[in-house]
């Protein structure tokens, strides 16, 4: 018991929690977008595993790792605008076109990654994004190694909760976008094209997912293999539900579900009486009790899941 | 250009729709094929070579079917409803898991046994959705996230079982659970081949199923629930049941393929058991527009992809993930069929 105490008291925990959130914010922020313009995108999954190996990819065959970044995002963009296609103006079931997108870009980049990687033994590797102390502030005790000796991409991720907050709460693009996900008649009245709106938001959503998703294999791990994201795409789209879709409550959600993580991969090596998948089950169980605790006074936005015709009521 | 919705819908179109869809994803992952230095052509003959070319190739197909078609029911009538039973994976595990553990050591005559294991594997599958069915019933949680997070915890759970209390000791390491006792084991349905009886099993399936849904008033309040579930609960048709029982049915066809396939195919339960069914009985579903008897149809189709595709992997080199992609690719496309179906495009 003091065993599971003094984990606690370790930093490397603590440096694991931020480095474990990033993908989940990266993934909760797109999926918040697309929900906040009104759509629901399941293509999450399959958009961060697309993102995994296409951002992995790019730098195995020899680009720097911020093209794979790159990479990644405009794959993911591309993924979303399939799915923003047919959700949006062709106003097809956004439950099952998402899963049918997840199925499509899971499919299509162990497709690829088979295709022109040559994989023996060993997966190959390529060289990850390293620790990037921040200068002086790293120094600090505690704080320094948890906060700020992070690899760039997480980074960009608390960079991203604040743009996002900012840009949907303070901007007039994010009170159209808000706005469309309420009361589309709305904008439409406002001499704005809603559906316009939800493509963009989902496309742009898409390449923040994808970018999570590469974070599994360019920071967290150095090569890439069918099913890695392990169902992190459907807690992130738990964790929006959870974050009352706040940007701000987003990032706790995720830090906290990332401490929860951080936690029990450290309680298995000193609980040994527990079988370790009963640790593994945790974040799947955690979500959902999540979900149900907030369920009944979850704010959805008004018209998430409802298509937009002109004229249609 | 505006989209009109069709008053009603000419059944050529109807059986127009999947072909179409099946069309245009062949063409699409024809793209993918000759980016692998193949000739799609070629290699899609190769594909139906591997799956209908032979005796042993078209039973191997079958075998494939059987779950398909049951988690293809599965998804039929739970998107019946508008309940969306994403879940099937982790459902087949569970009737799987089930089914091995008791029937291991059931000491009862087949007659009996294969019935009563049928009914365990169903039970086991009905559970896990009366779960989610209930969380959206009561707290309106949304069962697309809930399902689909089960079926990562089905599957670690199956590992617990397996490298624990089910753990077969005769497996040299091997992780898989105990066999079903040799009494139990669905006898073949064509000599020295994998092909059980259980593929008959799965068509009767097919046939009560839509027996259930075309000729039941609950089969009727199903539609009505997933058509309009206001207009449905003016009418007095009480949704909560409804939908709990539509989950209890989808949960133990899903249960069943489980079921099925354990005393048909595989004997122990492992955690790969399933190369995607549940997720692949969504595709069947949707190909078939939710019929059931569409769903055998469409079940086969995709055994046929998954099949040929290995065969064709094996001939060509092109990575069998090829099939992932085509199915996939089905229901994209098919869920754009099935718009025309009920729009016509107006100038």
């Amino acid at each position: 018991m003091s065993d599971a105490i003094d984990l606690l008291l370790n930093t490397s925990l603590w440096e694991a929690v931020l480095r474990i959130a990033t993908p989940l914010i990266f993934g909760v922020l797109g999926a918040l977008l697309c929900e906040r313009a009104g759509v629901l995108n399941l293509g999450i999954e399959g958009i961060m595993t697309m993102g995994a190996m296409s951002g992995w990819l790019t730098v195995f065959l020899g680009a720097p790792l911020w093209v794979g970044l790159l990479v990644a995002a405009l794959c993911g963009a591309l993924i979303g605008l399939l799915h923003a296609l047919l959700t949006v103006p062709l106003g097809l079931s956004q439950h099952v076109s998402g899963l049918g997108i997840t199925l499509f870009a899971s499919a299509l980049a162990a497709y690829l990654y088979r295709l022109i990687v040559e994989v023996g033994d060993l997966p190959p590797t390529i060289e990850p994004f390293r620790p990037l102390p921040v200068p002086i502030l790293s120094d600090i005790p505690i704080l320094g190694p948890v906060l700020f000796s992070q690899a760039l991409p997480t980074y960009l991720a608390l960079l991203a909760v604040a743009l996002l907050a900012y840009g949907l709460a303070r901007t007039p693009l994010g009170l159209a976008v808000r706005m469309t996900g309420e009361h589309p008649q709305a904008v439409e009245a406002q001499g704005l094209n809603p559906n316009a709106i939800r493509v963009g938001a989902v496309v742009a959503g898409s390449a923040l997912m994808a970018i999570g998703g590469s974070f599994l294999t360019m920071v967290a791990f150095d090569s890439f293999f069918p099913g890695m994201v392990q169902g992190r795409g459907w807690i992130c789209i738990a964790l929006v539900v959870f974050a009352s879709w706040r940007p701000g409550k987003a990032l706790i959600g995720a830090l906290l579900f990332a401490f929860f993580d951080a936690y029990q991969l450290r309680l298995q090596t000193v609980v040994e009486a527990v079988p370790y998948q009963l640790f593994l089950m945790a974040p799947y169980l955690l979500s959902i009790l999540a979900l149900i605790l907030v369920a009944r006074r979850a704010e959805v936005p008004a018209a998430l899941m409802t298509p937009y015709r002109r004229g249609e009521r | 250009m505006r989209l009109e919705r069709r008053t009603h819908t000419p059944l050529s179109l109807v059986v127009l729709a999947p072909v179409a869809a099946i069309g245009a994803a062949l063409i699409l992952a024809a793209g993918l094929v000759a980016a692998a230095g193949v000739n799609p052509l070629a290699a899609y003959a190769e594909m139906l070579r591997g799956a209908l070319g032979s005796r042993l190739a078209i039973t191997e197909m079958l075998t494939r079917a059987t779950p398909l078609i049951l988690t293809g029911l599965a998804a039929a009538i739970a998107f019946r409803a508008r309940l969306w039973n994403i879940g099937a994976e982790g459902q087949f595990y569970m009737g799987a898991l089930a089914t091995a553990a008791l029937g291991h050591s059931l000491g009862l005559p087949g007659w009996l046994g294969v019935p009563l294991l049928m009914l365990t594997g169903m039970v086991a599958g009905a559970l896990l959705l009366a779960g989610p069915a209930y969380l959206r019933l009561r707290f309106e949680v949304d069962e697309v996230v809930t399902t689909l997070l089960l079926n990562f915890v089905a599957i670690l759970f199956v590992g617990l079982m397996i490298e624990g209390p089910l753990r077969d000791p005769l497996a040299f390491g091997w992780p898989t659970s105990v066999p079903v006792d040799a009494a139990y084991r669905l006898s073949d349905l064509v000599p020295r081949t994998r092909l059980h009886i259980g593929l008959l099993f799965a068509v009767a399936a097919a046939a009560i199923v839509w027996l259930i849904l075309d000729r039941t008033v609950f089969g009727a309040e199903t539609r009505a629930a997933g058509l309009n579930a206001r207009a449905a609960a003016f009418a007095g048709v009480s949704l909560p049941r409804t939908i709990m029982g539509v989950a209890l049915l989808s949960g133990a066809l899903a249960g069943l393929a489980g079921a099925v396939e354990v005393m048909g195919v595989t004997a122990g339960v492992t955690t790969t058991m399933s190369p995607g069914f549940g997720y692949a009985g969504i595709v069947a579903a949707m190909l078939a527009a939710l019929n059931p008897a569409g769903v055998v149809v469409s079940a086969v189709f995709i055994a046929t992809i998954f099949v040929g595709a290995d065969a064709m992997g094996r001939a060509t080199g092109v990575p069998s993930f090829i099939a992932d992609v085509i199915v996939s690719l089905c229901l994209l496309t098919m869920l754009v069929a099935l718009l025309f179906t009920s729009y016509r495009v107006r100038r």
